[in-house]
């Protein structure tokens, strides 16, 4: 048990930072907003997940996908046909043609439930689906890229194209996935009416703890030889393959991490937001992902949290005022933090903390001047003599 | 080609060629346990090449590679580095954001799997052996300085240790003394010479000094070929070698 709290919260500010996140989520924001901006956020916070994913992925692991959407939607899709069953009921959809099946399907002239969508009656399939299908797609493009050494731009692109494949494929066929209309009219689970604002508070603590659950849970995996190993591959993929390791092996397991988180952001969107629709799988959503990540600081999981609400919540307030520029924001905000802060809020954080710490320093040792690779040195050389 | 015999390492009729340009050309090489071999050569000879036949990340056209008397050729390199053979590259490849102690204990040979690693714990055993590593490579000092503090030598020797770490049979470096000072390279010959014991090494170096201390026998590659073996004496007698390599 304290082995495992130490690895949790090792290094000087493990435990502040998590402190600071959970009681931002758990008590600042809920007692300062109404419950329309409280369930926005908790929106937001489903993003979040994916945010994560990408940190162990692409700031860990060092592989960038742009098609982390995929992973989203599917999860999300998984919650989604599942809600829509139990909304369509035969009572409630009486009026239709063939009554018991998906308003959308009876629209589109089927007069049955498409084999696919059977097990999705059940609740323990779909929350298993949820996690388990983003993460076997993951395994099995991984698989066919990393086995073959596609890595770097080729394996962002072709996730890009993925994303492109997933929303176009959603939306041409209509009748099986609700096409571009998504599926919508998401109305309770387990009799449980997910639209009321108490159902909202609810689902906003649940997000918020499986939130803060997967981030302890990162952080386990990182503090052990994982971490290292992430670390090392991202550094010299050559020397970790002459240690004997298969490197790909690791990079499909960083993908499906990142994947299955993905998926449970994506399940959670769904119950708080009551519908999905393939705009939330494709490209511009799989961009923006990568984008609260890098703001937050790529290689920081506390950092993702805090670079997607800072972005969604400036999104939100710039898009009511400016629609029409939000885009060339993101995108001018996107270069912006590549080019002067390549490690994002983390790193401003970092870099703030180390100057307050010379300072004090400073101020204690009433020397004049110290720059970090000079007290590395020192330590260096102080272990020399 | 299936010949069974009591070398280490047999390396026979290997050629590759890189659109039409043979880099090695049918060479055949023996090295036999507790051996430390070295092999010069000028530049473009294919010493590297070989090297990167050996573990695998140049594939040959032709040729075979036997390894304790099992094919090494089409195998994976993490399955050939899990079957015995190290590498040191040319550059100092360490990382550099890891210390000291943290890249000893990823190259230890247990958990190579994902899942392994996830259930990997630094016991005492761990501990104790990457202690007895870091003596081994002088780096006993330093086992939290980040890799990137080392300066070059250390580098190398890091890099040397990590290789040990996976007690490999078969050891390769590539230029180990290149960029060192005179006294580190007094070291590094001693370390080579030291874990030569219960297995054999084949060392590039372009260092005639360092080559006359350390090699017990001698290989000159030209132009992917085999142009003279044996011991220094016989290497520095042999007109053909002075003409193309060693010079006047």
């Amino acid at each position: 048990m304290k082995n495992i709290y130490t690895r949790v919260f090792r290094g000087g500010n493990g435990l502040a930072s998590f402190v600071a996140v959970a009681l931002l989520l758990l008590v600042v924001l809920p007692c300062s907003l109404d419950i329309f901006r409280l369930n926005l956020l908790g929106k937001y916070l489903t993003y979040a997940f994916v945010a994560v994913g990408l940190v162990m992925l692409w700031g860990k692991a060092g592989v960038l996908s742009l098609g982390q959407g995929v992973f989203f939607g599917l999860g999300g899709y998984c919650m989604a046909m599942f809600l829509k069953l139990e909304a369509s009921d035969p009572v409630s959809t009486k009026i239709q043609s063939t009554p018991g099946i998906p308003d959308f399907m009876d629209w589109n002239q089927l007069t049955h439930l498409p084999a696919f969508w059977i097990p999705f009656k059940s609740l323990s399939f779909s929350l298993c689906a949820v996690i388990l299908l983003p993460t076997l797609v993951a395994f099995i493009i991984g698989m066919a890229m990393f086995k073959r050494r596609v890595g770097g731009v080729y394996f962002a692109v072709i996730t890009q194209a993925l994303a492109l494949i997933l929303s176009m494929g959603i939306d041409s066929r209509q009748g099986y996935t609700g096409g571009r209309n998504g599926i919508t009219d998401l109305k309770t689970l387990c009799g449980w009416d997910i639209r009321t604002h108490h159902a909202q508070y609810i689902l906003y603590f649940v997000t918020c703890a499986l939130l803060l659950g997967a981030i302890l849970f990162s952080q386990w995996l990182l503090s052990g030889k994982v971490g290292k190993m992430l670390l090392a591959i991202r550094d010299r993929e050559d020397r970790v393959r002459f240690s004997g390791y298969d490197v790909s092996m690791f990079k499909v397991a960083a993908f499906c991490f990142a994947a299955a988180l993905s998926g449970i952001g994506g399940a959670l969107f769904v119950l708080q937001v009551g519908f999905i629709s393939p705009s939330l799988v494709g490209i511009v959503p799989s961009i923006e992902m990568v984008i609260f990540a890098a703001v937050g600081g790529r290689a920081s999981l506390y950092g993702a949290v805090y670079g997607t609400l800072l972005v969604n919540t400036g999104k939100s307030l710039f898009s009511e005022n400016f629609p029409q520029l939000w885009l060339f924001a993101m995108g001018g905000l996107f270069i912006g933090v590549v080019v002067l802060f390549p490690d994002g809020l983390a790193g401003l954080c970092d870099l703030a903390r180390k100057k307050t710490g010379l300072a004090i320093k400073k101020l204690r040792a009433g020397s004049s001047s110290i720059t970090a690779p000079e007290i590395a040195q020192t330590i260096v050389k102080g272990e020399e003599s | 080609m299936n010949s069974n015999n009591s070398f280490l390492l047999s390396i026979e009729d290997l050629t590759v060629s890189f659109d039409g340009f043979k880099a090695v050309d049918a060479l055949n090489l023996f090295i036999e346990k507790d051996e430390l071999r070295v092999i010069i050569g000028p530049n473009g000879a294919g010493k590297t090449t070989v090297l990167d036949m050996i573990c695998g990340k140049t594939q040959p056209t032709t040729g075979s590679i036997k390894f304790k008397n099992s094919e090494l050729v089409g195998l994976p390199e993490h399955q050939i580095v899990r079957r015995g053979v190290g590498r040191k590259f040319q550059t100092p490849s360490i990382y550099e954001n890891l210390t000291v102690f943290e890249n000893l204990e990823v190259s230890y040979p247990k958990g190579h799997s994902v899942m392994g690693c996830v259930a990997f714990r630094r016991t005492k055993e761990v501990v104790d052996r990457i202690h007895e590593m870091a003596e081994e490579i002088s780096l006993q000092d330093y086992p939290d300085i980040e890799g990137a503090f080392l300066s070059h030598g250390q580098k190398q020797w890091l890099e040397i240790g990590m290789l040990l770490m996976q007690e490999p049979e078969l050891i390769m470096l590539d230029e180990p003394v290149a960029g060192m000072s005179p006294a580190e390279r007094e070291q590094t010959a001693a370390l080579i010479q030291r874990i030569c014991k219960g297995r054999c090494i084949i060392v590039i170096d372009h260092d005639m000094e360092f080559v006359s201390r350390i090699a017990h026998k001698v290989t000159v590659l030209h132009l992917g070929k085999i142009l003279a073996e044996g011991s220094m004496e016989e290497i520095q007698r042999n007109p053909k070698v002075i003409d193309v390599y060693l010079g006047h």
